[in-house]
């Protein structure tokens, strides 16, 4: 039994990684502190530093990937938004190394339970992005994504996202693979990549001038970013022979026969899946995709996987607040020029800081998605909010005395403010 | 009074290899720059530099470099965690046998005032704490000179810089003393540390010498002039840079297992109105209206500096002005 911290550890000890900078973060912490205690002990080789802040530590990452070093690191949140520009930054550099982000929602206000927002926030930067469900494919996805940074034709930074609390402090089954069995799969590292070198003097992360040079680089960039998906199917086929465990770039859960059909990412999937369980029981042909891998986006698989649905629910466990859902737009735009695409798209939000999503929540979704476009905001998003969640909530703002003053809510058109 | 060389004596002692070599976009003049070259030859070869955003981050503008050593540019304020990275880096490879010895480098992170002071304050601190094995050049110009000379927690007492230009309400210009990078770095306890000028090549050459026997953070501020931003003709940047030795307003000085001295004390500081005269940035002190109370206060500081020096390091000498 490993909680999802543990499996991410014992990932990157078996991945037998040479460098480690850290910085703490809840609920990420205790990931640092295995990896902490095995450099000291000596089960693994190499070093272990605790620097100064995640900006500090990714770039610190970055530059001994690009020495030529495995490296492993891991954050959460707001660690993960306050080392974005090194994020980017060494993305550019096209260094592979492995980052283990535990999701957690972004303050303001500040909450330590997961939503993808921090996660989501990286969408951008040139890192491959995957997202485990469970603890066992926290362990498995780490050891897929030194296969997926390595490949000459990708070498880009991976970010491994699992929930907080949900993943990080939850212990599951999982098989721990033999070290050996581990080398089978992932070979010690060779740097395909440009390294600093006493013989030979080299310029790296240099600037450049102009936007047809930048555009080049930002373009080779992006061809890497998708070699990923090429990658990751080799590696996954590799992956299934040596441990007969078997992953895609998306997990297509009772979609043989499903007329409808939820879309999600990380361990709430879980509870996407007990729902199925139970609406199947009464008659529903329901069924979830999960995406695996958000960067780069496998819009094929997702595509095929989705054609021809009477109705598809996003359900986003994040929010752009003046938007909606932020996956929600990527599945629109992969879906809206097939002529195959699903009958209908809707919009749900929840989740947010680790906030349930009930059967209740779930019923509700595939019900609207059988009644068929709404009359009222049809394309607006819907903030799942049970009755409960405001029982719960309701004696604490009145607690707080939350000022009457303060408006909340939509605004009302000025002639009816002042009617 | 100069302290005696210990390893490099004179002029045609300084190494002749350039690891700098000529061509690069950075403005006529550029004390920075001079201050790196210095610094790169007492080092020798085998170098990476790490780099922070700045002027010198257009050392490196694809495909073209003139550094003979290898380079990382970094972000504005991780350049001491870049430098962590490699050097950790190495030492893992070497140790590991996957890289044989005569491939290391001596890493040497090259910022500026704001980058160092600024932004990039706590992740230098971090790298000093941890005792990374690495050198440190920040070249002073007591302003954010790349984007046109924008005040820093470096710009001096009554200097103007395009964000604290001299107005009604504050006359002065720039109205807060220079954070004391030295006292910051001292207050670390580095094995070494020490401020250099462009205007004494020796002794910044010997200094850089001395500080390769010890291992961890070696650390070095120079005063980098700067014709643009500080406003004099470029052909003036070895006056300008002597000046500010001989007023006493840049002091040469280092502290070796934390022994601070002065390398060169003037017998008789030059009043610092002779330096401040050289540059636009302080012409505001003087027209159309003289500053008295400021420059009181800019020579005050320097006056009072000294005679802490003198009565620590040279009881009884007269390094104090009339």
């Amino acid at each position: 039994m490993l909680t999802g911290n543990g499996a991410a550890a014992w990932a990157a000890r078996l991945a037998e990684v040479d460098y480690v900078p850290a910085f703490p973060i809840t609920p990420q912490t205790e990931i640092i502190e295995a990896l902490a205690a095995w450099f000291a002990e000596g089960t693994l080789q190499g070093k272990f530093v605790t620097v100064d802040s995640e900006h500090a530590m990714l770039t610190a990452a970055g530059a001994a990937a690009a020495t030529g070093c495995r490296v492993f690191t891991a954050t959460s949140s707001q660690g993960l938004v306050y080392g974005l520009e090194a994020l980017y930054t060494v993305a550019g550099w096209r260094v592979p190394l492995v980052l283990v982000n535990v999701s957690r929602g972004l303050a303001a206000p500040i909450t330590l339970e997961p939503d993808h927002n921090d996660v989501l926030a990286t969408r951008d930067t040139g890192c491959v992005q995957l997202h485990a469900e469970t603890c066992q494919e926290v362990l498995d996805s780490v050891l897929m994504a030194y296969r997926l940074a390595e490949d000459p034709w990708v070498r880009l930074p991976v970010i491994v996202n699992l929930d907080g609390f949900y993943l990080s402090f939850t212990r599951e089954p999982v098989v721990v693979p033999p070290v050996d069995q581990v080398r089978h799969f992932l070979p010690p590292f060779v740097a395909y990549h440009a390294e600093f070198r006493a013989s030979r003097p080299l310029a790296q992360g240099v600037a450049v001038l102009g936007g047809p040079l930048y555009s080049h680089f930002r373009h080779q960039q992006h061809l890497a970013a998708r070699n990923a998906l090429t990658v990751h199917a080799e590696a996954a086929a590799d992956f299934a022979d040596v441990f007969g465990r078997a992953y895609d770039v998306v997990e297509r859960h009772r979609l043989e026969d499903a007329e409808y059909v939820l879309v999600m990412a990380g361990s709430f999937a879980t509870k996407a899946k007990a729902a199925i369980q139970a609406l199947r029981a009464e008659g529903r042909r329901v069924g979830l995709l999960r995406l695996r891998m958000i960067r780069p986006w496998p819009a094929a698989a997702l595509g095929t996987a989705l054609a021809g649905r009477r109705g598809v629910a996003v359900v986003d466990q994040n929010l752009s607040p003046g938007l909606g859902g932020i996956l929600f737009q990527e599945i629109a735009a992969t879906v809206l020029h097939r002529p195959d695409r699903p009958g209908l798209l809707r919009s749900f939000v929840g989740g947010l800081g680790g906030k349930d999503l009930s059967l209740g929540e779930f019923r509700h979704m595939v019900e609207a998605l059988e009644r068929g476009r709404p009359e009222e905001c049809p394309d607006g998003p819907e903030l799942l909010y049970t009755e409960a969640d405001w029982r719960q909530v309701q004696p604490l703002l009145k607690l707080a005395q939350a000022p009457e003053a303060r408006p909340a809510g939509p605004r009302p058109r000025s002639e009816e403010a002042t009617a | 009074m100069k302290t005696k060389r210990e390893f490099i004596h004179n002029w045609k002692q300084l190494p002749r290899e350039e690891l700098l070599a000529p061509g690069s976009p950075l403005c006529a003049g550029c004390g920075g720059l001079l201050a790196l070259r210095l610094l790169l030859k007492a080092l020798g070869g085998n170098i990476v530099v790490v780099n922070a955003a700045g002027c010198l981050t257009l050392l490196a503008v694809y495909p073209f470099t003139p550094l003979r050593c290898s380079w990382l540019y970094t972000t504005m304020g991780s350049a001491a965690a870049g430098a962590q990275g490699i050097r950790d880096a190495l030492d893992v490879l070497i140790a590991k046998g996957r890289l044989p010895a005569a491939e290391d480098l001596q890493v040497v992170v090259v910022a500026g005032d704001g980058a160092t002071l600024d932004i990039g304050l706590a992740a230098l601190s971090g790298a000093i704490h941890r005792g990374l094995d690495f050198y440190y050049l920040c070249y002073d110009n007591e302003a954010f000179g790349n984007t046109g000379f924008q005040m820093s927690s470096a710009s001096p007492l009554g200097s103007q810089t395009a964000t604290s230009r001299p107005s009604a309400a504050q006359a002065a210009g720039t109205r807060q003393h220079k954070k004391d990078l030295f006292a910051i770095w001292q207050a670390h306890r580095p094995p070494y540390c020490a401020t250099l000028s462009t205007a004494d090549p020796v002794d910044l050459a010997d200094k850089v010498r001395r500080s390769t026997q010890f291992r961890g953070p070696r650390l070095f501020t120079a005063l980098a002039t700067c014709p643009p931003g500080w406003g004099y003709d470029p052909s003036q940047g070895h006056r300008v840079a002597k000046l500010a030795l001989d007023t006493g307003i840049w002091p040469l000085k280092e502290a070796v297992q934390g022994q601070l001295r002065h390398t060169y004390i003037p017998d008789r500081c030059r009043p610092v109105e002779d330096y401040l005269r050289t540059q636009r940035r302080f012409q505001h002190l003087f027209a159309p209206q003289r500053q008295d109370a400021v420059l009181h206060q800019i020579q005050q500081a320097i006056d009072s500096y000294w005679e802490e020096v003198m009565l620590r390091e040279a009881p009884g000498a007269c390094g104090k002005m009339d």
